[in-house]
């Protein structure tokens, strides 16, 4: 198991505080820190034709935005931490992203924020620290 | 699809947009009284339509009854491809399942098309009228033992399908910003150019664009509109229904849900259909299965009726040939294999290997005729609707009803989300056709869909009994410059095979694991 930080990362102001949880952590114990971004995908969702034929060109915007928007401004900031770290923009489903990416790295952790209040949607579907306390291959850490 | 009747008269399209545009601006909200109207385009257009919808469907006297050519042309056709590719359908229906499970899909891939968004999207297109009605038609008039001919022809169409949408994603054009065309009119012109044969490319390519718009007004939109608005008439309370006269209504209605996908661009309309068409099917063959079962000691017996009418033709008229023609007539007017259209929207799928679109676009004539085609016949044929004097749409609804009383309402609905989807995709089929021809321009494309939804209304709001047959007739015309072209690729065909099952047997291509 190498030591290696893997934060679930979404843009959102919980998602900061998981991230800055681990930088302190990864900063004491001289660890990496991966931050993940997921796009939500499911091949089994349907398209129409006219979508079929653009989903790639789609994609490569989707993937573009990501990356100019999220993840090359938040790697940038963290330049200077004197921390190691590394971004992954992947699609699909977020918590199976997230274990994924753990796996391949030999992770330590999983760090994930919380998306404070119980709303109804979380209760019925399940949220994404619930579903990863479920089939995280690493301890998991869920930051309030 | 559409089912074929009497072809009689032929609409050349530009008279056929004027005409329409023409009875729109007068008419107006009046198009119900458009009744000489209707007479007025039928009458201008049957000279000419007598001659190419007679040409194409051209029948010779078989026993008793008439065998229309372009049924043999198809079904020969997949025989044809089913030998030269050794039973493909039957050797790689596992493997085309498991590449529709996702077993062989890149992970890294996440994101683009997958196989089993090809699959549906394909299939909404397939599925529908045909299914219902169509399968009603054909029992009716062939007999029990029309069911076995439409079997066969559903599984050997499968290998025209294998052969066509891998055709279709090896000879697509892709463009700078990472949007795809392909389909027959690409694979003709690039194929045949590959074989020396620039012109003859251009010129079929150019053939099946014509048609395939011709396809996608007509059987791909008038026909869809017209029968979803009987069927809607029927449930609403048949002659003392609100609707009965408002079939302009019904079109106006449609043509602006048909415009705020096409056209708008808003996609979770065409999202929840996309999303309840296949809710709609599993329903569908989940209702006639519980009435199989509920009648399970008949099963034997329908079967028995399937086959014995297959080899005796009892009591069909027509005898065995009779049964045999409405069976095949079925499978090939329902899977739409051998047509090409299909290939159009799995040429938009990103892959490295083109037979794998191949592989899971036989699982389409598969689910559509062998599973969803033969579940209608063995409901129709169980409940002993068969012996009564109806037909068509209202046969498979009485059929349900016996057992499931409040079916005919689902009915109704399923009829109309499967027109509706089946119209959004032959929306895009005919507008790929119409960009091949005029080229990749907004403008030109807006005109289409515009066009397009004009037809939704004037589909519904008149008896334009003849267009309509004769726009069928433009769909099977697609399966002409088509299948020719499937005879002379049909090479590339095999050397994408050959290389892709060394691939399989070397490990080089294998399943990916999945945590």
């Amino acid at each position: 198991m190498s030591n290696v930080f893997i934060v679930g990362y979404d843009g959102t102001e919980d998602g900061r505080r998981a991230l800055d949880f681990a930088l302190e952590r990864a900063k004491s114990q001289n660890a990496e820190v991966h931050i993940v971004y997921v796009l939500e995908w499911s091949p089994y969702s349907f398209l129409t034709p006219e979508e079929l034929e653009k989903r790639h060109a789609r994609r490569k915007e989707e993937v573009e935005l990501a990356s100019t928007q999220i993840m090359s401004p938040l790697l940038k900031e963290l330049e200077g931490s004197g921390i190691k770290v590394e971004g992954v923009i992947r699609y699909g489903k977020i918590p199976e992203v997230i274990c994924d990416v753990a796996k391949k790295a030999g992770a330590m952790q999983i760090i994930v924020g919380r998306n404070g209040g119980s709303d109804i949607a979380a209760r019925v579907f399940g949220s994404v620290p619930g579903t990863l306390i479920q089939i995280a291959p690493v301890p998991i850490t869920v930051v309030p | 699809m559409g089912d074929i009747c009497n072809f009689r008269r032929l609409l050349p399209m530009p008279r056929l947009v004027a005409a329409a545009l023409l009875t729109l601006l007068p008419a107006g909200a009046h198009a119900q009284e458009a009744g000489g109207v209707d007479e007025m385009i039928n009458n201008a257009i049957s000279p000419v339509s007598d001659v190419i919808a007679g040409t194409i469907f051209y029948s010779v006297p078989l026993g008793d009854t008439a065998f229309p050519l372009i049924v043999g042309w198809l079904v020969i056709a997949a025989t044809i491809f089913t030998l030269y590719f050794g039973f493909i359908q039957f050797r790689y229906f596992g493997h085309a399942v498991s590449l529709v499970k996702g077993d062989y899909a890149n992970p890294d891939d996440a994101g683009e098309v997958s196989h089993f968004q090809a699959l549906a999207t394909a299939l909404s297109g397939t599925v529908g009228l045909g299914n219902i009605a169509g399968v009603a038609v054909a029992v009716s008039i062939g007999g029990a033992g029309a069911t076995f001919w439409m079997i066969l022809a559903g599984l050997l169409g499968m290998a025209s399908k294998f052969t066509e949408c891998t055709l279709g994603v090896k000879f697509r054009n892709e463009y700078g910003d990472g949007t795809v065309s392909g389909g027959p009119m690409y694979y003709l012109e690039k194929g045949f150019a590959l074989k020396n044969m620039p012109g003859l490319g251009k010129v079929l390519g150019i053939f099946f664009a014509i048609c395939c718009i011709g396809g996608a007004v007509g059987g791909g939109n008038m026909f869809q509109a017209n029968q979803s608005f009987k069927q809607f008439v029927t449930v609403t309370g048949g002659e003392a229904s609100f609707f009965a006269d408002k079939g302009w209504l019904f079109g106006i209605v449609m043509a602006i849900v048909v415009g705020v996908v096409i056209i708008g661009g808003i996609k979770s309309i065409a999202r929840v259909t996309e999303k309840v068409v296949p809710f709609m099917a599993v329903i569908y063959v989940g209702a006639a299965l519980i009435i199989i079962l509920m009648n399970y000691d008949m099963i034997g017996w329908a079967f028995g009726q399937i086959f014995t009418g297959a080899f005796t033709g009892e009591g069909v008229a027509g005898g065995v040939i009779g049964a045999l023609i409405q069976g095949f007539k079925r499978a090939a007017f329902s899977n739409e294999a051998g047509i090409g259209s299909a290939s159009i929207a799995h040429s938009a799928v990103r892959t490295k290997e083109p037979i794998t679109e191949g592989f899971v676009s036989l699982l389409e004539p598969f689910i559509d005729t062998v599973v969803i085609c033969t579940m209608t016949a063995l409901v129709i044929i169980i409940t002993g609707r068969l012996s009564s004097d109806l037909t068509g749409v209202a046969l498979t609804s009485s059929a349900f009803e016996s057992a499931i009383w409040w079916f005919p309402y689902l009915l109704a609905v399923a009829v109309i989300l499967f027109a509706f989807s089946t119209m959004i995709s032959w929306s895009y089929y005919g507008l790929k056709a119409w960009t091949y021809l005029v080229g990749e321009d907004k403008t030109m494309e807006l005109i289409f869909k515009i066009v397009f939804c004009l037809f939704v209304i004037l589909g519904s709001s008149m008896t334009l009994g003849p267009v309509i047959d004769f726009s069928d007739s433009m769909i099977f015309a697609m399966a002409i410059p088509n299948i020719i072209g499937l005879y002379v690729l049909m090479p590339f065909v095999k050397a994408e095979l050959e290389q892709y099952t060394a691939k399989l047997a070397s490990g080089e291509i294998r399943k990916f694991k999945h945590s």
